[in-house]
């Protein structure tokens, strides 16, 4: 090896540890400086009330309401999704096993509806809103991101689904299943922790997203009564405390900030923690 | 115990397993129509071409110029992959081949929590640290006079936004690549810097490729962080530093106004067509990458 080769060899592996350490540093400068700005300004307050009059040029209350609104909002969603992405996850894994063209041909177009942004979902949602005579509602802000979601919940479950042998779909057979019950009863204990995994991350997805709640949820200062009623949404809330030239709303925005990545901490540490403690229905080979 | 009988149990559950699986297969079509049918009004009166290319944005006097936006979205998106590509190639490279198996378990978790920070959260941190950083140290440095939202700020966060998303398909593509391979060249003497520029990045490079691709599908759709800091300024932008405006930001920004002129909202759901477009032509493209990457 000649020296050029050398240095060569010691130059790039030098730029792999910085592009290495680059990301982690990021990811501690912005965790870092989200604590930081909204830890001075988070109050109890912020947290138990809703909005009172002129919330937004610095007069008392909190954001209760976006907090409230947002979990709804998403548990909504994500129930949705489950209850339509289950069935899909397990229907190409249990009953189109033997078919690999047609899987092939599900999972391309769920990676196709995977990489569409999200505003294109929003602005989707708003005219099939328009469509049924809907006003902007928590009902409208649901299904809109529950298409969003749908395909994140599903290509995570069936990720976990291909997974299971083949040699426990055939004992199943044999001692006299059929296949939904195979589907229900089998694949569902055997990979419960990956689907727990996918509720939870398809869940933060949801709750986090702004552009497609931006046309159909509305913004409300008052706490979510009901279906057909605008909701308010934390990440709006964040918009639009930080578009207020008070310094002191905008102070709330980085409090509002620090509430939404804890609780997007808190789900992913918990799917974490899901993912190694249900192990007790899974059959190990 | 059961309403049903296990016969009956399995065709209500297999029924609505059909209905599920429909309905996301035709997801893809059903938003390409709905879009479609709600911008015809505007592709009644205008045609693609000219909706592309003209540069003049004047919804109230009809104008619908799309143009500023198109090129404000393609600065955006690429400034952010030249950010983007090198580290993440480094970084995947680094960690599935200099480093041990417990870096990956620190790395992972970090690569999830950046994936799963909203983006309302980056625009918020890009307000806060990295356009004063650019209009009090990098602009004067540069001896240019800039506001700092700009071009630069959204690329940059944008780029963050998307380095998980490239970095788990890169890792993964590497770590596809069978040890034999890299055993064999090793043991004809090679180094393992050699070993790694003229085999294994040669045997991913169409796996490489799609996961830039998939990012760069990925950056041009991104809304609310662009929407913040990029400046929302409709104008050709000249440099980095200008502030730029584009496609999602428009349609973010303007869907409080869109029902009171004519024909914005057909605009807007154009814009949203466009996008549509791009996202799925990328996606499509990228996808046969992939499918080629496996074959080998």
């Amino acid at each position: 090896m000649t020296r050029s080769q050398k240095i060569e060899e010691k130059f790039f592996k030098l730029l792999m540890i910085l592009a290495t350490y680059f990301i982690l540093a990021i990811l501690a400068i912005i965790i870092y400086s989200i604590f930081e700005k909204g830890i001075k300004s988070i109050s109890w307050e912020m947290l138990t009330q809703v909005p009172h009059g002129g919330y937004y040029y610095g007069k008392g209350g909190g954001i209760l309401n976006a907090i409230l609104g947002s979990l709804a909002l998403a548990f909504g969603a994500t129930l949705l999704a489950f209850i339509i992405g289950m069935p899909v996850a397990l229907y190409l894994n249990v009953f189109l096993i033997r078919h690999k063209k047609v899987i092939a041909i599900i999972r391309f177009l769920l990676d196709l509806v995977w990489g569409i942004p999200s505003i294109v979902y929003g602005a989707f949602g708003f005219s099939l809103m328009i469509f049924f005579g809907l006003q902007t509602s928590l009902l409208a802000g649901i299904l809109t991101v529950t298409l969003f979601i749908l395909p994140i919940m599903i290509r995570s479950m069936d990720e976990i689904l291909c997974t299971v042998p083949i040699g426990l779909q055939e004992a199943a057979y044999s001692l006299g299943s059929n296949k939904s019950e195979i589907a229900f009863k089998i694949f569902t204990r055997q990979s419960f922790s990956g689907i727990i995994t996918a509720v939870l991350l398809s869940f933060g997805r949801g709750i986090g997203d702004a552009a497609a709640v931006l046309f159909t949820a509305g913004y409300t200062d008052h706490l979510p009564n009901g279906l057909l009623e605008p909701v308010a949404t934390l990440p709006l809330s964040i918009f639009f405390q930080l578009s207020s030239p008070v310094p002191e709303v905008q102070n709330r925005a980085y409090a509002s900030a620090l509430v939404l990545t804890l609780i997007i901490l808190i789900v992913s540490l918990f799917s974490r923690g899901v993912g190694k403690r249900y192990h007790k229905t899974k059959i190990n080979f | 115990m059961y309403l049903l009988n296990r016969t009956q149990r399995h065709t209500v559950n297999s029924t609505w397993m059909i209905i599920s699986l429909l309905l996301v297969a035709l997801l893809p079509f059903l938003l390409f129509i709905g879009l479609y049918l709600k911008s015809v009004l505007l592709l009644h009166d205008y045609s693609v071409i000219d909706l592309i290319f003209s540069k003049t944005w004047r919804p109230s006097a009809g104008q619908f110029g799309f143009y500023p936006f198109i090129i404000g979205s393609i600065w955006v998106t690429l400034v952010a992959m030249l950010i983007t590509a090198p580290v993440c190639l480094l970084t995947a490279i680094y960690v599935t081949q200099y480093t041990k198996k417990y870096f990956l378990r620190i790395m992972h978790p970090a690569i999830d929590i950046l994936a799963g920070i909203p983006s309302v959260v980056y625009g918020l941190w890009g307000i806060l640290v990295i356009v004063p950083f650019i209009s009090r140290y990098l602009g004067p440095w540069m001896g240019i006079k800039t506001m700092g939202y700009s071009i630069l700020a959204a690329a940059f966060v944008l780029s963050i936004m998307i380095i998980p998303f490239v970095l788990n398909i890169l890792i993964e593509i590497f770590r596809a690549i069978p040890v034999e391979l890299k055993e064999a060249t090793l043991s004809l003497g090679a180094t393992q810097w050699q070993t790694i520029k003229h085999v294994l990045v040669k045997k991913a490079l169409p796996g490489i490729i799609a996961a830039f691709g998939f990012g760069l599908a990925r950056a041009f759709g991104e809304t609310m962080a662009v929407l913040m800091v990029v400046g929302n300024v409709v104008r050709l932008p000249k440099s980095v530093f200008d502030p730029g405006y584009t496609l999602p930001a428009l349609i973010a920004n303007n869907y409080g106004e869109m029902l009171s002129i004519p024909r914005y909202d057909a605009a807007l759901m154009f814009a949203a067509l466009l996008l549509l477009a791009v996202s799925l032509f990328f996606n499509l493209v990228m996808h046969f990458f992939i499918v080629r990457y496996n074959k080998y």
